[in-house]
């Protein structure tokens, strides 16, 4: 499947990020041209689009603005959610980074369509590029009319405000980011109430991710058939995929959601050094673990989930024989319990238990029983914690028990880096143990 | 140290960004380690202050984000991935050179109190492992060696440039513009490289494109 | 002075729905949730972070339910039933039973093995989950978490962190009840912890009931860890004695001794809740008690035996009669208030009486005769739940009634009520309460109340209005009768809101001159006659003159004019002028105290009877919404007497008939009586001394004094519980900028009355220009005593030399 370069498509103009060089490509006029239309008919054409939520979910984005309530006299929000984080996920900086201006744009067509007069890019703090870069763009659009009051003559109002998080995974959870961004502690918020009906400040809110929102100007731009073209009925459109790990031109590529892995492979040049491909993750750590027979498998919605897995954040994470999936497991969920935010018991608690049985695994003195317990204990963590951050957390492990059983039993007696020594994993030479 | 009346004021401008003040806590925060060098209780008291919230509400915040410390952090944060991509691909490796370049550990200072090494997580940056962090700016696809000759370079007090950004400044330095976001550097450096232009050049050379709007489609789109 | 019928109307229009819960069919109202549900069918489903009164969270997940239709199992804490909703629970679903299970060993993981040296265990809900259904052997062979313990959030609540399972209960009653987020989540995942700022504790009049809420024993109170077994304990139902917000207690004793008080489930008065005051201030009942007659003998007292000491009585009252004043002190039960009102017209032909030991007025007298005295429970707690406007007059809830300052704060955060606060300043405690503060100088609330701003007074208009006027009136002049004429206006209730536990039932029980039981006025022919029928003596025994109250009777006193005094429960230092309490107590000729602690008065007293205090006897408190608090004797074998027996024992050493033997009697004819049925003649307005006056800000240094009783503060019933003393609020002088800008922004000042002065820190907050206020009885700032002062003077205030410029 050829490669489809959309919101990546002038990424090599050295000024794209600033507001001359993005309009030179056209920019902006999907902003004139939605401000001309009914909000109404926005929201149509993106539910038209097919379009799905690139944050993980997939949810139908159309549908999300669909749901805020109309004419109910309260204020409506828009929020990006540009906590990008996930174990994996590398394509939302980017975007902002290289192409600031097609997520201003984009919101403020959403913010247009959804009524809402205030909205606020939320970008993890541990990426001041990105924030500084997307602030940029805030302002140079506010000088030239976009942001502001009265946008280019009309009665539409809207102010930006961009706002760095300060290190928390769960806050790219919808409802703890919202919470993090009223001020609170990240923690996710019990629903119902849902954010389309209360949300930030208790107000309707839609929050999006990066990349959904950067996709908005094409798709206004060029027409809900037009995006129809790419991908499948379910999985309509392009996806900026980034791919990364063990090969040998890891980068981003953007291509139609329904192209393969192999594919993608090979645009990345394939497995460095001809190694062998031993496991691979489609979209983030929160996502089961694929191998070599899924390489064929279109990189979609629903095919993903067919294969018990799921498209995630499009961006695969590949690795190759010289990988410990002992240590690879361990040091995900070390991540999941640095990153559990406390609230509930099966989250908080699971994935310390079950961090600590691996970490023994990881140093070869794993309990052959705790093969069978982790697993046991995943299923008590998987639907019965809080939020999703729980079902992650139970996510890599029984898919690597899948396909990797006899590196955890070897682990029982051999640590993970005599199994496979770790020297031949790293990217450069020259290292000593 | 007792939080200025500049600062304060700052803190106010912040807060009149939101339509509820209480969301201006985190970049309050940012601020306060910008010009306390870490989260102090005068820093808490302020934003508590200036917030008409208690104390205890700010401390249950700042303890919750890792980016919030709680000792001084000196003049450079290093952070390096060690989740399982970075750290498997040689993250572990160049964490492992710098602790011992700067005879330190996970989430402390220092020997010389100048450096603050920590362990970060996934910095979304996966297609340019392994990655470092200075004072949470991009160094890219570092090397032990590579990543040891940056922090030479630093403590020399030469520039260091961002692999993917500006050039290097200092810890309080990235504290204000996590604050004021338009710290007027979005010009510096690149941000744009050649592993996020793969796809692109790519598509440039086998002449790929998205294709054009559909003839039928056209003409709906355009009435507006 | 009726409350509208509106109030309850939507009462009526309860939607129902109707829920299947383990295959059984149940109709609950609409929105309520699957765990109560299940509650009302008997099912119990493991619970930590829920919580009734508590917003729900769903944090601890242990009430993992089955619910048709949902894939995952739904937390029943969070799960709203909906018509036609089924629901399985750990009693039919082995989904929910696993899930339950699972959640429980969680829990466990890293919860200590120390049940035999934990305060909570033999109470704890965690435990009895992990004997009940918790595997036999743990399957977690790790290092549990350990933490530092314990540490003190406050210098009264101890917290264990180990033991904690984060369900969020006293961080959110902290927050959502108290309106003291003080006490957080601190940290993130398995290192989140509870705790409080570096430099600041968690600072609340409320705190004990996180440790009673606290499903473990990570919470504990300073005054109980480590004293008790619960299963040692014996637990009785009790009233709180402290003050008129009538608390439902539960008194756990062990050996004849208190161990803790704890707050008990009334759902129409306390809910759950009570204040630290009333859980920790006990000490004093066991502490330096009296503990037999005593009679004064060359100067001295000197134990006596009961009939010596009731002979003693009996003579001297005898020989004084009708020349003798009877204080009953604002704390006494309705039935020793009722013995004191009936001894005082039958025993000594006087009506030479009055139950207020504190700032009081003639006016105030009649206030409470025309429109509390006898009145029936009509303005509530649910009234001001209900209520669309509650406005405060001279009363600090959240010090002087703390419980209706919780139900403020409940309307207030329901946002259908708005609270308004007549007073000199805006407190932390009407921010709490979302309430407006409408200024007015000490002694300028009646002329405030009578030019309220329209949209105020419209607003009192609307059915289910409430005013609350606390005791503090009394040192207006015209406010009783403004407030009075202003509820009167504009139909919204009213609810006189007194400090004390004993002073609503004492004003019922007619222990005030010119007032009979019941509310009946001691002049008017038909009340006569029903109270001496009642009583069994000719209405014409009864005293034919309204006697003497207020300073009057003390100044009788110390000019000789009364020939004896009878006191119960009375601390002279109370009263605004104590030196003329003082003074009279030496200028009566003959003193009889009915005390249970040495005081003041039986410094000087003739003849002192040791009697019960509340543990030792049953009775009634009538609380401030007009509501019986019935108790029951704690320590049964008690031998200690009410004052209502000693009373009997002297009017019959006296030769009298007194008629009141036991407390199921006094009650008996109290019921006979019934509350007053006639007209009330005296309208406060007539009693008004004079037109009311408005206050002007005072120049230069001379500042109104406004002052109240902080909860916490030298009170003698707190002697003896340090850690609950320690959590006092600091001593402040408060002022507003403008008033400390004139006195040259001093960081403490010297405030000086006639008597004296002291030197507190100033306070800048929201206050009226002009005024100062202070704590009226707190360490190092005794109004009375120090000052000399009483609320609404005018006290010199000016920079104090100690400290100087700036704030410390």
């Amino acid at each position: 499947m050829t490669l489809t370069p959309v919101i990546t498509e002038h990424w090599d103009s050295p000024d794209l990020y600033t507001l001359e060089g993005y309009r030179k490509f056209g920019g902006y006029g999907a902003l004139v041209s939605a401000l001309k239309q009914d909000p109404d008919s926005i929201i149509q054409v993106v539910k038209d689009s097919g379009l799905r939520g690139r944050g993980g979910a997939g949810f139908p984005t159309g549908m999300k603005w669909g749901f805020v309530p109309q004419n109910d006299g309260k204020p409506h929000y828009l929020v990006v959610n540009a906590d990008e984080s996930e174990p994996g996920a590398c394509k939302d900086i980017p975007i902002m980074m290289a192409n600031p201006h097609a997520l201003v744009e984009g919101v403020i067509i959403a913010s247009y369509a959804i009524r809402a007069s205030h909205a606020f890019i939320y970008i993890r703090g541990e990426v001041p590029n990105a924030v500084r870069k997307v602030a940029n763009a805030v302002e140079q659009a506010r000088a030239a009319g976009f942001v502001g009051n009265n946008i280019l003559g009309t009665d539409f109002s809207l102010d930006i405000v961009v706002h760095a998080g300060a290190g928390a995974y769960i806050c790219g959870e919808e409802t703890a980011l919202l919470d993090s961004l009223e001020g609170y502690r990240g923690q996710p918020r019990l629903k119902p109430p849902f954010p389309a009906v209360a949300g930030l400040y208790a107000s309707p809110t839609v929050i999006n991710n990066v990349e959904t929102i950067a996709n908005i100007p094409y798709i206004i731009e060029r027409g809900a058939a037009w995006l129809r073209q790419f991908g499948t009925e379910k999985s309509p459109g392009f996806k900026v995929f980034a791919v990364s790990g063990h090969v040998n031109r890891p980068g981003i590529f953007e291509a139609p959601l329904g192209i393969t892995m192999r594919e993608l492979l090979d645009y990345a040049g394939g497995m460095r050094d001809g190694r062998k491909l031993k496991f691979w993750i489609p979209g983030g750590s929160s996502v089961p673990m694929l191998v070599e027979e899924h390489l064929d498998l279109p990189l979609t919605y629903e095919d993903m989930a067919g294969a018990g897995t799921m498209l995630g954040t499009g961006t695969p994470m590949v690795f190759d024989e010289t990988v410990s999936v002992v240590k690879a497991v361990t040091r995900w969920l070390e991540f999941y319990k640095h990153e559990s935010c406390g609230k509930c018991t099966p989250c908080r608690e699971g994935t310390y238990w079950i961090t600590g049985m691996l970490e023994r695994f990881e140093h070869g003195h794993g309990h052959e029983a705790d093969v069978e317990k982790i697993a046991h204990v995943c299923t008590q963590i998987a639907g019965r914690s809080f939020c999703a951050l729980g079902d992650a957390a139970a996510t890599p492990y029984p898919a690597a028990l899948k396909y990797f059983r006899d590196e955890f039993l070897a682990a029982t007696h051999t640590s993970a880096d005599e199994q496979f020594d770790p020297i031949a994993s790293y990217l450069f030479a020259g290292a000593t143990r | 140290m007792a939080i200025s009346e500049a600062v304060r004021e700052e803190m106010r401008q912040l807060a009149a960004l939101y339509p509820q003040s209480r969301s201006a806590l985190l970049p309050m925060l940012h601020l306060v380690q910008s010009e306390e060098g870490d989260v102090t209780i005068d820093g808490i008291n302020a934003c508590a202050d200036v917030l008409g919230i208690t104390s205890a509400e700010v401390t249950a915040v700042s303890t919750f984000y890792t980016m919030y410390k709680r000792q001084k952090v000196g003049q450079h944060h290093i952070g390096v991935c060690i989740n399982t991509l970075c750290g498997l691909l040689g993250g572990d490796a160049v964490y492992a050179a710098l602790a011992e370049r700067l005879g330190t550990t996970h989430d402390s200072p220092s020997e010389d109190s100048n450096f603050w090494l920590e362990r970060i997580e996934c910095q979304a940056a996966c297609t340019h492992a392994p990655v470092m962090t200075v004072d949470w700016e991009f160094m890219d696809d570092m090397t032990p060696a590579s990543a040891v000759d940056v922090i030479d370079r630093l403590a020399r007090g030469e520039v260091v440039q961002s692999t993917r950004g500006p050039a290097i400044r200092d810890f309080a330095a990235t504290g204000r513009t996590l604050a004021f976001p338009n710290d007027g550097l979005a010009d510096e450096g690149v941000s744009v490289d050649e592993k996020m232009l793969a796809g692109l050049r790519i598509a440039k050379e086998r002449g790929m494109s998205a294709p054009p709007i559909p003839a039928s489609a056209a003409a709906d789109t355009t009435e507006g | 002075m009726t409350m509208t019928s509106n109030a309850g109307s939507d009462l009526a229009a309860v939607e129902m729905v109707s829920v299947t819960v383990d295959g059984v069919i149940i109709e609950v109202p609409k929105g309520t949730l699957a765990i109560r549900a299940a509650e009302l069918l008997g099912v119990e489903i493991p619970r930590f972070c829920d919580h009734p009164l508590l917003d729900p969270v769903a944090a601890c997940r242990a009430c993992l339910i089955e619910v048709e239709g949902i894939p995952k199992p739904q937390p029943a804490c969070a799960q709203v039933v909906s018509d036609g909703m089924q629901i399985r629970t750990q009693m039919s679903s082995p989904v929910a039973r696993e899930a339950q299970e699972g959640v429980l060993e969680f829990l466990l993981l890293n919860h200590p093995l120390d049940c035999p040296v934990c305060d909570k265990g033999g109470e704890c809900p965690l435990q009895n989950q992990a004997m009940s259904v918790g595997r036999p052997e743990s399957r977690f062979d790790g290092e549990k978490r350990v933490f530092d313990k314990p540490i003190n959030v406050s210098a009264e609540i101890l917290l264990d962190r180990e033991r904690c399972v984060s369900c969020a209960r006293c961080t959110r009653f902290a927050d959502q009840i108290a309106g003291d987020p003080m006490l957080e989540l601190l940290e993130r995942g398995a290192k989140q912890q509870v705790g409080t700022a570096a430099d600041q504790p968690f600072d609340s009049y409320f705190s004990g009931n996180t440790v009673q809420i606290c499903p473990v024993g990570a919470l504990t109170s300073a005054a109980y860890r480590f004293r008790a077994r619960p299963f040692d304990l014996v637990s009785v139902p009790t009233t709180c004695e402290h003050c008129a917000s009538g608390c439902s207690l539960r008194t756990d004793y062990r050996r004849g001794t208190v161990t803790r008080r704890l707050a008990w489930d009334d759902p129409e008065v306390n809910e759950e809740w009570n204040c630290d005051k009333g859980r920790f201030a006990f000490p004093y009942l066991q502490e330096g008690r009296i503990t037999s007659p005593m009679i004064r003998e060359d100067g001295e007292l000197r134990p006596a035996s009961w009939p010596e000491a009731l002979d003693a009585a009996a003579r001297g009252l005898a020989a004084a009669g009708s020349s003798t004043g009877v204080l009953v002190g604002g704390r006494s039960t309705v039935e020793d208030a009722y013995a004191y009102a009936r001894f005082a017209r039958v025993a000594l032909g006087s009506d030479n009486i009055d139950f207020r030991v504190r700032e009081s007025s003639s006016e105030e007298a009649a206030f409470l005769m025309s429109v509390v005295a006898g009145t029936s429970v009509t303005t509530t707690y649910e009234s001001l739940e209900q209520a669309p406007i509650v406005m405060t007059v001279a009363l600090e809830p959240e010090d002087e009634s703390p419980i209706v300052f919780l139900r403020l704060r409940k309307a207030a955060r329901s946002g259908r009520t708005r609270i308004v606060n007549v007073g000199a300043v805006a407190t932390k405690g009407l921010a709490k309460v979302r309430g407006e503060l409408l200024a007015a100088l000490p002694g300028g609330e009646a002329r405030v109340l009578q030019e309220l701003p329209a949209d105020l007074k419209s607003a009192l208009h609307q059915p289910g209005a409430v005013i609350l006027v606390g005791e503090r009136i009394a040192a207006v002049v015209g406010g009783p009768s403004a407030v009075a004429a202003l509820a009167a206006e504009t139909g919204a209730s009213l609810a006189w809101v007194p400090r004390r536990a004993g002073e609503r039932g004492a004003l019922d029980a007619g222990a005030l001159a010119g007032l009979l039981p019941g509310g009946r006025q001691l002049l008017d022919p038909t009340a006569r006659t029903e109270v001496a029928a009642a009583w069994g003596i000719d209405p014409d025994g009864l005293p034919a003159d309204i006697g003497l109250a207020g300073e009057q009777l003390l100044m009788a006193a110390r000019e000789g004019r009364l020939a004896a005094l009878i006191t119960g429960g009375v601390e002279l230092a109370d009263y605004p002028d104590h030196e003329l309490a003082e003074a009279a107590i030496v200028g009566a000729g003959f003193v009889v105290a009915l005390e249970n602690h040495h005081s003041a008065i039986t410094e000087r007293a003739d003849v002192v009877f040791p009697v019960a205090v509340v543990t030792e006897k049953s009775g009634t408190f009538l609380d401030w919404e007009g509501r019986p608090r019935p108790f029951v004797q704690v320590f049964r074998d008690s031998l200690a007497q009410s004052d209502a027996m000693v009373l009997g024992m002297i009017a019959t050493t006296m030769e009298r008939r007194l008629g009141v033997h036991d407390v199921a009697g006094i009650r008996r004819e109290l019921g006979v009586l019934g509350p007053w049925g006639g007209q009330r003649s005296l309208s406060p307005a007539d009693a008004a001394q004079s037109a009311p006056v408005t206050s002007t800000p005072v120049d230069g240094a001379l500042l109104r004094l406004v002052a109240w009783r902080a909860l916490i503060d030298s009170g003698v019933m707190q002697e003896g519980e340090p850690f609950l003393a320690a959590t006092a609020r600091p001593v402040v002088a408060a002022m507003s900028a403008r008033t400390a800008a004139s006195l040259g922004h001093p960081a403490a000042v010297l405030v000086a009355g006639p008597k004296g002065s002291v030197e507190l820190p100033v306070q800048v907050g929201e206050v009226i220009d002009g005024a100062v206020i202070m704590p009226l009885n707190s360490p190092g700032c005794s109004i009375y005593r120090d000052l000399g002062a009483r609320i609404g003077d005018a006290v010199t205030v000016r920079a104090a030399e100690s400290r100087e410029g700036g704030r410390s």
